[in-house]
């Protein structure tokens, strides 16, 4: 075993005795293009809402509520699916937040939430982390639709313009502090600031 | 007795067609009376599938609407879609508790809330008044089914006053 290794590094460390340099640097050249063309290809598979709701987790807890709300069903038939909110979309962002995911399949392989009534145990912890989150990146994934420069206010209730020209106008709240619990429903919200 | 036992025939057959024929006209004019109801179905013929009405918009104005009589549960003018009122949270006391009407503005629920049963009040809303939608409700923008005719006590008392000096 010890000896197959050597010779693996050994071959490795040495030279090319055989192969031109064109050759290998053209061949490494497409051998690279074929495996980030696969990671990436990979890498949308997994952003994909078909991917998220294949594990019963997410598809007969948080898909059934999203399925009730705005995000899921309206007037002008945009929907928002799982990777839109909760994946970041720009790539090292994206890289990050996929490298934290690898917890979940931890979780998804020992069953920490398999059942509707583990989910709503960890509910309350579970939607802090995205509160915080969006929090921290000024709710990012809300603004990659909802963009502040076009909003008209003309068109919104007296309650919304108001606050929107106010509050998140001068950057004192962001869209998370007060939409909370517009895609799935709220966990106990006892000591959550504004409730 | 043969005769006799044709002529009862005879009788409780004019008897039978009789009834029915007076439970007919009786239905027929039950039915007028029925499609004098206002319904959703408004006259549709029962073999027929009515045209469906589009589902008017909830009023989403934030203008506080009179009430009709003093005890009335004021109604809610703006939408609610999505809100939560369960076990873990109601949305509707995000606004209108006492904790948060300052920063709100929004009315605060009513001091009759925090009472129970004997009247004795409570430090927090009473358990029997969470359900807010129970009692208050939002309102859309429809056309009346019927016409309503509810005069308030106010304009009643009024009325009598103006006819009694007018006397």
């Amino acid at each position: 075993m010890k000896n197959i290794l050597l010779i693996g590094w050994r071959t490795l460390t040495k030279p090319s005795g055989y192969y031109s340099l064109g050759a290998l640097v053209i061949g490494g050249f497409i051998a690279g293009i074929i495996f980030w063309g696969g990671f990436n290809t990979a890498l949308d598979i997994t952003n994909t809402e078909e991917f998220c709701i294949s594990c019963h987790e997410m598809e007969n807890n948080v898909y059934e509520e999203l399925k009730t709300t705005i995000h899921f069903s309206n007037r002008s038939g945009v929907r928002a699916t799982c990777p839109d909110c909760h994946v970041p979309h720009k790539w090292t962002d994206k890289i990050a937040r996929k490298m934290q995911a690898s917890k979940e399949v931890w979780g998804a392989i020992f069953g920490t939430i398999n059942t509707r009534e583990k989910f709503l145990v960890h509910r309350k912890r579970l939607a802090q982390n995205e509160w915080e989150r969006l929090k921290a990146n000024d709710s990012l994934e809300c603004r990659n639709c909802h963009n502040f420069d076009y909003m008209d206010f003309t068109q919104q209730s007296e309650r919304a313009a108001y606050q929107h020209s106010t509050a998140l106008a001068s950057g004192e709240k962001t869209c998370i502090d007060c939409h909370k619990g517009i895609a799935h429903q709220l966990p106990d919200m006892k000591g959550v600031e504004g409730w | 007795m043969k005769n006799l036992n044709l002529a009862s025939i005879t009788g409780l057959t004019v008897l039978v067609l009789a009834l029915l024929f007076s439970s007919f006209i009786a239905s027929a004019a039950d039915k007028s009376e029925i499609n004098t109801l206002a319904t959703l179905r408004d006259h549709t013929e029962i073999t027929e599938q009515k045209e469906p009405v589009r589902i008017p918009n909830v009023v989403n104005k934030d203008i506080k609407q009179k009430r009709n009589y003093p005890m009335q549960p004021p109604v809610i003018p703006h939408t609610t879609r999505s809100y939560e009122v369960n076990m873990n949270n109601n949305k509707c006391l995000s606004c209108h508790s006492r904790q948060r009407t300052e920063e709100s503005q929004a009315p605060m629920v009513s001091v009759t809330h925090f009472m129970n049963r004997d009247g004795n009040f409570l430090a927090e809303i009473s358990p029997r008044r969470y359900f807010c939608n129970q009692c208050h409700v939002t309102q859309v923008d429809a056309e009346p089914l019927v016409e309503n005719t509810f005069t308030d006590m106010h304009s009643l008392m009024k009325k009598k006053v103006t006819s009694a000096e007018n006397d």
